[in-house]
């Protein structure tokens, strides 16, 4: 499994509430969310991101709210992984849970500016950053957390044992 | 101590930081902006019934009294969820409060539980020696359905309180002074022990309020010691039988942290992250045009009173909005019972039913561009209540009340 896209980089502490804001939780709409995403930071993501693009941030993405909302946007807006430094704990739980591809590594996340375009090996936990050349190694998912992503969430793959 | 609680849940004997068990729940919890979301996890993956009615808490208190017709459809869902399902611990509007002062206030949270909720505020409950941490709505339509989670086992991090509070410093300043110490993410993955001397002194409105804000500093938890206060807090309120854990002597922590209670000054998180606290004294001129008092942080008895104590006699300052909100039914009766609901109107301000409204920017006291607000509430992030060139000023309540007389955010100690 593999990821390949453009970068959308953010900085430290990225919160729940601007990943998506709460005045939009009335609605639990895949779609919906995903067309506030990241809107109070940056009012231009849901009109230049593509599908298969990657987010990059540095550290403790995904702070403050247990919003499963805030995964779902980014992953309904056609991101494929989100690479941080750390992740916020709830976040990251909910991001498996919901089949949204994640990976901390420090050097990667504060390596890799905008637009950059990057390539991720889902299986190897290897990070290309194929603008500047640069490789990077992050911890690779066991087969059971790659499992509940392919299978796009973690009742998705109960469901489907 | 954490790690105790969580190997009794799993069946072990002990458990090590960064070990994964599965655990046993005792009580599931969701709101109406989580609910519907596990909802529809919960059918996708075609689940017919609940692992057990009563130890599930399904509580309507983001955006209700529904504040548009999308609040409203989330709702009946829950409610219709509720039904089928014969859930017990089902609260609408009209007994519903804010879930993190309603649980613990029903006895529905008890020493040594282990609890997960679909509400990063579910850590609020380690103020009675339970271990419950927030977590999204797929894991709590997992739990729904078998009653169990998966957890890696926490490190812990000590927190060491000695002596007491002084005048008009509250369990907020204590939990505002030590995330401006360790920063958002000083507790990433890792539970908040308190201990120490200090701890006795803190009521238990003061507790709640200090676990409460575990999650914003990154940890998984906050817990406290079970003292003769919980228990007495507990009589005629429990409703199941408390299992009271103790750390061990020598118990590993990643490091320690000592709060001195008496040199505590009243503290503020300027935005828009609740880490950037400043003593009052440090604060300077900052006008306000509203004041929240409320929240599952800061919305229980305890602070009605510090809130009515200075607004009594006294009016909210011209071109203020004060707005306070009980956290639940029953501090809602006892504040008109106890006449706080007439000192706050009769100083101007807005007194409510509870709900979660503003803290989120919901309903009930938004922000619009560029205005300022002392809040009693937890985050301070970008927009969090409403226009994203708005800011939220985190404070105790007695600072709230203070700044709603005066204004600007104010030193209650230095009111006329």
């Amino acid at each position: 499994m593999n990821a390949h896209g453009t970068v959308h980089k953010y900085g430290d502490n990225v919160d729940t509430d601007v990943i998506i804001p709460a005045r939009y939780l009335n609605t639990a709409s895949h779609k919906e969310l995903a067309a506030h995403c990241m809107e109070d930071i940056d009012k231009d993501f849901v009109k230049t991101v593509k599908p298969g693009d990657i987010m990059v941030a540095n550290k403790n993405f995904g702070c403050g709210s247990s919003r499963e909302h805030a995964p779902i946007a980014i992953k309904a807006s056609g991101i494929s992984c989100v690479i941080a430094s750390t992740f916020a704990r709830i976040f990251y739980r909910n991001a498996i849970n919901i089949g949204l591809a994640i990976l901390e590594c420090d050097e990667a996340a504060r390596d890799i500016q905008d637009g950059d375009e990057v390539e991720v090996d889902f299986d190897t936990g290897l990070i290309r950053n194929l603008t500047s050349g640069k490789t990077y190694q992050a911890q690779p998912f066991p087969p059971f957390i790659q499992n509940i992503i392919q299978k796009g969430g973690l009742l998705n793959s109960i469901a489907g044992k | 101590m954490t790690q105790k609680i969580l190997a009794a849940h799993a069946g072990l004997d002990q458990v090590e930081a960064g070990q994964l068990i599965e655990a046993r729940l005792d009580l599931v919890l969701g709101n109406d902006i989580t609910s519907p979301v596990a909802i529809n996890e919960f059918e996708k993956c075609g689940a017919d019934s609940v692992f057990d009615k009563d130890r599930i808490a399904l509580v309507l208190d983001h955006f209700t009294p529904n504040k548009d017709i999308k609040a409203a459809e989330q709702c009946r869902q829950v409610r219709g969820f509720a039904g089928k399902y014969d859930i017990k611990n089902f609260f609408d509007v009209g007994r519903m409060g804010i879930e993190h002062a309603l649980l613990p206030e029903q006895g529905l949270v008890v020493p040594g539980d282990c609890i997960i909720g679909a509400d990063s505020h579910t850590c609020t409950y380690g103020a009675v020696g339970a271990f419950s941490t927030g977590v999204g709505s797929t894991d709590m339509a997992a739990g729904m359905i078998s009653g169990k989670a998966w957890f890696k086992v926490p490190s812990a991090i000590r927190v060491v309180l000695t002596g007491k509070l002084p005048q008009w410093v509250s369990g907020k300043d204590v939990i505002l002074h030590l995330i401006g110490q360790i920063g958002v993410d000083g507790a990433l993955y890792k539970s908040l022990e308190f201990t120490g001397d200090g701890v006795a002194s803190l009521s238990m409105d003061d507790r709640l309020c200090i676990a409460n804000m575990a999650i914003e500093a990154g940890a998984k938890n906050g817990i406290f010691p079970v003292d003769e206060r919980t228990l007495a807090y507990g009589k005629n309120r429990f409703q199941r039988e408390p299992a009271v854990f103790q750390a061990d002597p020598d118990a590993a922590y990643d490091a320690e942290i000592v709060i001195e209670l008496d040199k505590l000054r009243p503290t503020v998180a300027f935005p828009h992250l609740p880490e950037n606290t400043r003593t009052i004294d440090q604060v300077g001129e900052v006008k306000i045009d509203q004041a929240v008092i409320g929240s599952c942080t800061n919305g229980r008895m305890e602070d009605l009173r510090t809130a009515a104590q200075i607004l009594k006699g006294r009016r909210v300052a011209d071109g203020v909005r004060c707005v306070i909100i009980p956290g639940t039914q029953q501090i809602y009766l006892d504040a008109v019972r106890e006449g706080l609901a007439e000192i706050f109107i009769l100083a101007g301000a807005v007194f409510s039913t509870p709900t979660c409204g503003p803290c989120l920017g919901g309903h009930m006291g938004v922000l619009g561009k560029g205005e300022r607000a002392v809040s009693t509430t937890n985050r301070n992030f970008v927009g969090r209540m409403g226009h994203i060139e708005s800011e939220v000023y985190l404070a105790s309540p007695a600072v709230a009340a203070a700044s709603a007389v005066t204004g600007y955010i104010t030193d209650p100690a230095k009111l006329n």
